[in-house]
């Protein structure tokens, strides 16, 4: 089976031709140019887009849902979630430090001007055609990938859906959700705010109020997704924010591999980008998430960088079973759980991380399983990769509630240093109140030694090299859950995320 | 091929190799013998680049060139091969990946594409048959967990993979029994050819009966102290180290 991948397989292409457009330059050049790495992804293509001008209030919010021809009860649902948000404060709990984002500040709404979501791909705007060239997503390249469905978000508005016949047979649905809440309101109706409510947190309720678009996914009743579905997030426009709001329904016996991909280009100024994401799994279906995340770091003065703030959280009826797995090597303030409600019996939650920190880079990420239902099992493997100045903490909540019979809980959480400037912390916390749960956690932190390095080079393996097949080695039991093709992306990306961390 | 001249080195403020001068050319096998700490190992990482041993005065030269400002992995690529006395660990790296990146880097270095695939396969599984390795083996994470026996023929199964210049083989014996003994000498045996060479480094006699050495040199205290053919490790074997020590101070 292909995976979506193809999205960022094509991205790495597009920093191969980069590369080899380098290889002119001398050794020296190639040298610098690795000492002062910069983000990759970092062009800026210039799509006349409507933008709303900066601010927040509830006649901005009212806007967004008019703009996009929402029902009221949609409408209401934001109003409702913007009058939580303003009752709210800013949580200050994880171990990053940061200027706050001014939310008055930031423009909510940034859509391409002239896409009319009605045309099919080949309508699409010219000159968003050539943003997907420089992406490395051609349309004739789309058309190929036919085992590929794929949601992308440009900005705030979700510019194409691919596939949608043939999915559409399986009656399987995928769209933004934008259309789902025109197309299926009863669907999104019924489970949006289900699994996050709108007042569940700062960021969540922020969300809420303004998420300009998204993806919409939902499997019938024992339909296997015969291909991984992918979105490919990008923040655009300066200025804005990005608020993605992602449904993902997997009805009762269903399965679903999910990626979801994304890059901003590099500017001085911090970016906002602070999604939602909801599963939820029905009695014995199965839902994989994964996650391959590189938005602009900031650079290496710690200036500019994406500031992440992403409520991501699974709920798992009877025998259901949802697996996060993720790759964090981006953004210059990550704050991310993806969570997981046991709330059905037998039902399984799973975490697998590798956060990669370098340079000034502060990540707060970890995860919660909350078992409620019995004989729950949750598994969470965490491998943090701390660079440079950086900061790399695990947060893990593992809650076993008293009705919650023979719960099983593993965690291990790895840290992997380099350096000394950097810092890696890990906070578990437990919460039992039920006598029969088995709780096991494992803890390590590790250095690379130079003997390792030394052992790799007398094999003539660069010392730049040897760092990326030790940092793989330390990760490979989570790149192993990637689906194939995604994990051989994944390594690459922890690579170019480490060159240059050491002297 | 290896010319060493003079060769002082030292590491945290001690000087450890204290002028040492030996010529190795291709074709050869030579032993170094010498009690513990006499810097045996030193030498070995000196040659191959290690950057925490200080050349203070000397020359090393490989094939004519001065190879003292090379980094480890150039000098790899010039074909300098360590068996570690001590190899490490590296968790999750398969025997199999490390190998295989060893090779492409070295390709890499001479301008070569990857290796490919089927390429590998074969000269893996040819290799590990010549050591007896068991395939399961080369699954594991390099050095994690192996007896000392499995390091040792892990290295030698770098280095038949890796097919270098100069070998350096670092107590390879040591952790060894007799029959895994004879599979590794017959290992390099193999390898052996006249434009290649290969240093031994041993505590025993027991090693140079399988791979016969062309000179023996004794190391002491940082100094080659006497130097002749495999006669004189029989003579060590016998009467120790300390009748040369007697000697010198005569
Ligand atoms: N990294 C090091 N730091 C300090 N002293 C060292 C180091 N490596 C070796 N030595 C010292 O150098 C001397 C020679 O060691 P070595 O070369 O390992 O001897 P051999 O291999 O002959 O047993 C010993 O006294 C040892 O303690
Ligand atoms: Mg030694």
């Amino acid at each position: 089976m292909q995976t979506a991948l193809v999205v960022v397989v094509k991205v790495f292409h597009f920093n191969n031709y980069r590369k080899k457009a380098m290889s002119k330059y001398t050794e020296d050049d190639l040298k610098k140019e690795l000492e002062t790495k910069e983000y990759e992804y970092g062009f800026y293509t210039d799509i006349e887009s409507e933008t709303f001008p900066i601010g927040l209030n509830e006649d901005v919010v009212r806007a967004i849902s008019m703009k996009k021809e929402e029902p009221q009860w949609m409408t209401d649902w934001r109003l409702e979630a913007f009058r939580h948000w303003q009752s709210m404060e800013e949580p200050d709990w994880a171990n990053v430090h940061y200027e706050k984002p001014d939310f008055q500040s930031i423009a909510y709404y940034s859509a391409p001007k002239k896409v009319d979501p009605n045309k099919t791909l080949d309508d699409v705007d010219p000159e968003l055609l050539a943003m997907y060239k420089k992406l490395g997503i051609s349309v004739d390249e789309q058309k190929k990938m036919n085992n590929i469905a794929m949601d992308i978000v440009v900005d705030s508005v979700s510019v194409a859906t691919t596939f949608k016949k043939t999915l559409g047979e399986k009656g399987i649905i995928f769209m933004s959700i934008s259309e789902a809440i025109k197309e299926h309101p009863e669907l999104v109706r019924k489970y949006l705010g289900s699994v996050v409510p709108q007042r569940d947190n700062f960021y969540a309720a922020l969300n809420s109020a303004v998420f300009s678009d998204g993806s919409f996914c939902y499997i019938p009743k024992g339909v296997r997704c015969p291909m991984e579905l992918s979105t490919y997030f990008r923040i655009n426009q300066a200025g804005t924010g990005q608020f993605e709001r992602t449904l993902v329904i997997a009805d009762k016996g269903s399965y679903v591999s999910y990626l979801e991909g994304c890059t901003a280009p590099s500017r001085d100024e911090n970016q906002l980008h602070a999604a939602v994401v909801e599963l939820i799994a029905l009695d014995d279906a199965e839902i994989k998430y994964s996650t391959v995340q590189n938005w602009f770091p900031g650079n290496k003065e710690g200036k500019g960088g994406v500031f992440n703030f992403v409520t991501k959280r699974g709920i798992c009826e009877k025998n259901a079973k949802i697996s996060w797995t993720q790759v964090e090597t981006g953004s210059a303030v990550t704050w991310k759980y993806p969570s997981c409600i046991l709330k059905g019996d037998n039902s399984v939650g799973e975490f697998y991380s590798i956060a990669v920190t370098n340079n000034f880079q502060q990540a707060d990420t970890g995860t919660k399983m909350v078992h409620i239902g019995k004989n729950t099992k949750s598994t969470i493997i965490s491998k943090g990769i701390s660079a440079g100045k950086s900061q790399n903490s695990y947060r893990g909540l593992v809650k076993i509630n008293a009705n919650a019979d023979n719960a099983r809980n593993f965690s291990q959480c790895d840290s992997l240093l380099m350096g000394n400037a950097c810092g890696a912390h890990t906070f578990p916390y437990i919460e039992a109140k039920n006598k029969s749960a088995q709780i096991e956690h494992e803890a390590t932190t590790s250095k690379i030694g130079e003997d390792q390095i030394f052992y790799c080079n007398q094999r003539g393996i660069d010392t730049e090299k040897a760092i990326a097949l030790i940092v793989n080695g330390f990760s490979k039991e989570v790149l192993n859950k990637l689906p194939m093709e995604f994990a051989v992306e994944a390594q690459k990306l922890l690579e170019i995320s480490l060159e240059g961390s050491v002297g | 091929m290896l010319h060493i001249k003079d060769v002082h080195a030292r590491v945290e403020e001690k000087d450890i190799l204290k002028g040492i001068s030996l010529n190795v050319n291709a074709g050869e096998v030579h032993a170094i013998m010498g009690p513990n700490g006499s810097g045996k190992s030193t030498l070995a990482s000196v040659i191959s680049g290690k950057e925490e041993f200080e050349l203070t005065q000397g020359e090393i030269t490989l094939n004519s060139e001065d190879i003292t400002e090379l980094d480890p992995e150039e000098r790899a690529h010039k074909g300098i091969f360590l068996s570690f006395q001590y190899p490490i660990e590296i968790p999750g790296v398969s025997v199999t990946n490390f190998i295989k990146t060893a090779i492409n880097e070295n390709r890499k270095a001479k301008g070569l594409e990857d290796m490919p695939a089927s390429d590998m396969l074969k000269m893996i599984r040819e290799k590990a048959d010549l050591l007896e390795i068991d395939r399961k083996f080369l699954s594991r994470s390099l050095n994690e967990g192996f007896s000392g026996g499995e390091k040792k023929r892990n290295e030698i199964f770098q280095m038949a993979m890796l097919e270098p210049k100069l070998a350096i083989l670092d107590e390879t014996d040591s952790g060894l029994d007799i029959d895994a003994l004879k599979v590794v000498a017959n290992g390099v045996n193999k390898l052996k050819a006249k434009d290649n060479a290969v240093i031994v480094i041993t505590h025993y006699q027991r090693l140079l009966d399988y791979i016969v050495p062309d000179f023996v040199h004794v190391l002491m205290d940082g100094k080659i102290v006497k130097s002749g053919t495999k006669e004189l490790a029989y003579e060590l074997e016998e009467k120790g180290y300390d009748w040369i020590k007697e000697e010198l101070v005569k």
